[in-house]
């Protein structure tokens, strides 16, 4: 027998086990053994990803995780009030408040004390956040509790007439709730009642849905104008022959390699009613000195600088789409009969399409969280909803309302990248 | 040939000139009537022009100088979307966000036709290139040949007069490629449309035209039906461009009744037909691999060494030295008479006088 005949013998021989399964040479299943071929080269990918992997996990998404739980956890009032939670939470807010209930109050107060002094005034805010009045309402009672006797009850109320009123009691409820929809419920408009109901804020608080609504106007008009200005320009480089272009390209890519804050302030210089656009609107006559455009500090303004800053987020998809539709597309529509709009309109553009929705998500994703520019331009009208998610981080310290309003944006952009994988499809999707 | 239906000039190019840079020409003077009906070929290596004047033809280039005429109307001023000339695209450029059929009513949408009369169009031209069960398919759901196709069908549905190929075969294997061939070449003649084709491949050209228009540097070095091209060319880059050839570097001795007495290079004597060579001027002898003659009785008789012997089944090449020259061509039928080749031999060459051109010396 020849070597080559050998050969052909051996690889017609495949051997299979009782159930019909492909065995490798030495018997085990084949699939098994594919595995094991390919365990090294998938534990070698993970672990050049693993340094990556752990950063990212232990610096962004473990942080949000915890702070995204903090807009439905608060045990600020459960964990320094043990007994009262305990009580509140068999009262059912209708009857009048009890002496055990008064009694749980005092006990809390007095070991709070004990510990820390300003753990007390940590529970008013709390309770504050529910109903004015309840951080000197504490911070008197906690002074006094050591001295009170039973019943506690008239105590309290010797001591403060405002624990008469029931509100003081239920807002206590609301607090002693470790898992509390309280501040979902504020983040649009609504308060969260001790009996477990809803209702809306009273007119003059109901802030946060017309600014979540704002905030996708403004995203969403950011994003038009994007479009609008991005795809004539895009259009442009792709169609240039390549030195115009590639100068024309480093003009786009310009604002990228300069500071966002930079670019902002410049449109303060601008923009502002002493700035170089008004002086020109002046010398042109189109406004009086006297009559000069407020271009900042307002809504026009912060719509102005956006558009900018993110221009070339829309640019750069559509060019990038625009350079791979081939120039015979066109070419042949027009051939077909078409003229120069219908070949563009119903040839040329439809393939454009995939890079206009990538810029415009891109573009609406970053602008319904955009945070510096409002803050610096935007003045009393054009702030958004990070602006007060911001607010609530650093000035009121209620993280928990400030986890909320953001875990509301989040779900917001998710259904928004749900909706335009749906209508799109995320594949058609091209970033460059 | 030229004209099935009367007018021999339906297309004409007139002294056509066309710079990109207003420094170069790259068609220099060009002149061509192409009649109504005929399959006319734009052949040459790559930069040669041929593709510049068919987007002229197209109107997606304009010339710099000179005059195209369609059925005799002049169309330098008219832009291409009314100029109802048909286009295949190398890449067949089908819209890929339409289905077949939306690639194929297209042109007729355009045209304000009715929907009926659309999708009958539409179905009569899919099942003209056989394609009439993929008019729900995208472009990209379809192989290249089948793509190929329906390019065809999208250029032909609207019933253009004239359409214009642009290496519309260049992307496909050879084997479908060759199949492609034939099918445009019975679907040309089925429907009488004139079709002015652009190819560098002279096998396809060969095969499907009527005529071929041998482009190099900018001019039109022969205009020939495919076997006056290949059996007497005029020249010696359409001797090279078309099919093999040997070529025999020599000078004219004489030049009597046409045919021209020449010495080779290394001092043999021979004779050759006189296409393109001055009387005492150098020239270039070419000959046909498969005409040279292996007898020691044959006339113009050299003396061959064979170098290498290729065995290709119907026929066996062999690589000679000849006249001084190690790259001299012969095609040997593989019959009896001819089995008694062997390396290193010394065997008698020779030709018939009018198989030999003698050609310019360039």
């Amino acid at each position: 027998m020849t070597d080559a005949s050998y050969q052909v013998d051996a690889v017609h021989r495949t051997q299979t086990d009782a159930s019909g399964l492909l065995l490798a040479a030495d018997g085990t299943p084949l699939k098994k053994k594919l595995r094991e071929a390919l365990k090294v080269s998938r534990r070698r990918a993970f672990l050049l990803v693993a340094p990556l992997l752990l950063f990212i996990m232990a610096s962004f998404v473990i942080p949000i995780l915890l702070l995204l739980a903090q807009g439905v956890k608060d045990s600020t009032f459960s964990s320094i009030m043990p007994e009262s939670t305990a009580i509140l939470s068999e009262w059912d807010a209708k009857s009048d408040p009890s002496e055990e209930m008064a009694a749980a109050l005092v006990a809390d107060l007095i070991s709070a004390k004990a510990t820390d002094r300003s753990l007390a005034t940590k529970v008013g805010t709390r309770v504050n956040r529910e109903v004015s009045g309840a951080i000197s309402l504490f911070k008197k009672t906690t002074r006094k509790a050591s001295k009170m006797e039973a019943p506690f009850l008239d105590a309290l109320h010797a001591t403060d007439k405002k624990w008469k009123d029931p509100a003081y009691w239920k807002a206590m409820k609301i607090a002693s709730q470790t898992i509390t929809p309280a501040y979902y419920a504020a983040a649009v408009d609504k308060k969260y009642l001790a009996d477990g109901s809803f209702v809306d804020q009273p007119e003059d608080r109901q802030i946060y849905v017309k600014l979540f609504v704002k905030t996708i106007l403004v995203a969403g008009g950011v994003m038009l104008c994007c479009i609008l200005l991005g795809f004539p320009v895009a259009y442009l480089l792709a169609h240039l022959p390549a030195r115009k272009a590639n100068l024309l390209m480093i003009l786009v890519l310009l604002p990228f390699w300069t500071s966002l804050l930079v670019r902002t302030t410049a449109w303060i210089a601008m923009l502002q009613s002493a700035g170089v656009l008004n002086d020109i609107f002046v010398w042109v006559g189109i406004t009086t000195d006297d009559q000069r455009f407020s271009l900042i500090y307002n809504m026009t303004g912060t719509i102005i600088a956006m558009t900018h800053i993110l221009l070339p987020f829309m640019i750069l998809p559509i060019y990038s789409v625009m350079k791979a539709i081939p120039p015979s597309h066109v070419r042949a529509a027009k051939s077909l009969g078409a003229t120069n709009w219908t070949a563009f309109w119903r040839v040329y553009f439809p393939a454009t399409v995939p890079g206009i929705g990538a810029g415009g998500l891109l573009v609406f994703i970053l602008a319904i969280g955009y945070y510096i520019t409002p803050a610096l331009v935007g003045g009393q009208d054009g702030q958004l909803i990070s602006n007060f998610i911001a607010y609530h981080m650093q000035k009121s310290l209620n993280w928990s309302l400030a986890a909320a309003l953001g875990g509301i944006l989040l779900v917001l952009v998710l259904i928004l990248y749900w909706l335009y994988d749906r209508i799109v499809g995320i594949d058609n999707m091209k970033l460059g | 040939m030229a004209g099935t239906d009367g007018s021999n000039d339906f297309v004409v190019f007139d002294q056509v000139q066309k710079s990109y840079d207003g420094e170069t020409l790259v068609v220099k003077n060009l002149n061509l009537s192409i009649g109504q009906g005929e399959f006319l070929t734009m052949l040459g290596p790559s930069g040669s022009g041929k593709t510049t004047c068919l987007m002229m033809l197209a109107g997606f280039e304009t010339s710099t100088h000179g005059e195209i005429r369609l059925g005799g109307r002049p169309i330098n001023n008219i832009p291409p979307h009314k100029r109802g000339i048909g286009m295949v695209f190398q890449n067949y450029a089908l819209f890929p966000h339409m289905t077949v059929a939306e690639n194929l009513a297209f042109p007729l949408q355009v045209r304000k036709m009715s929907r009926g009369d659309t999708r009958d169009k539409v179905a009569k031209a899919l099942d003209m290139v056989q394609m009439g069960e993929f008019g729900d398919r995208r472009p990209s759901q379809l192989s290249g040949g089948q793509q190929q196709r329906v390019a065809l069908a999208r250029a032909l549905v609207f019933e253009p007069e004239l359409v214009l190929m642009d290496e519309p075969l260049g992307a496909l294997d050879k084997q479908l490629r060759e199949h492609m061939q034939y099918e445009i070449k019975h679907i040309h003649e089925r429907l009488g449309v004139t079709v002015v084709y652009v190819t560098h491949d002279q096998s396809e050209a060969l095969t499907m035209s009527d005529r071929i228009a041998v482009f190099d540097d900018g001019v039109i070095q022969q205009l020939a039906p495919p076997a006056v091209l290949y059996e007497k060319p005029d020249n010696a880059f359409v001797a090279s461009f078309i099919g093999e050839n040997n070529k025999l570097s020599a000078r004219v001795d004489s030049v009597t009744n046409g045919v021209a007495n020449v010495t080779i290079d290394n001092g043999d004597k021979v004779q050759a037909l006189a296409v393109n060579c001055g009387d005492g001027g150098n020239t270039m002898l070419s000959i046909r691999p498969e005409r040279v003659l292996l007898s020691p009785d044959a006339p113009n008789r050299l003396d061959g060494k064979v170098l290498e012997l290729i065995y290709l089944g119907d026929h066996i090449r062999c690589r000679m030295a000849v006249a001084g020259h190690d790259e001299f061509i012969v095609k040997v039928p593989n019959s009896s008479d001819h089995a008694a080749l062997n390396v290193g031999e010394t065997c008698p060459v020779g030709w018939v006088t009018e198989d030999c051109r003698a050609l310019d010396a360039a």
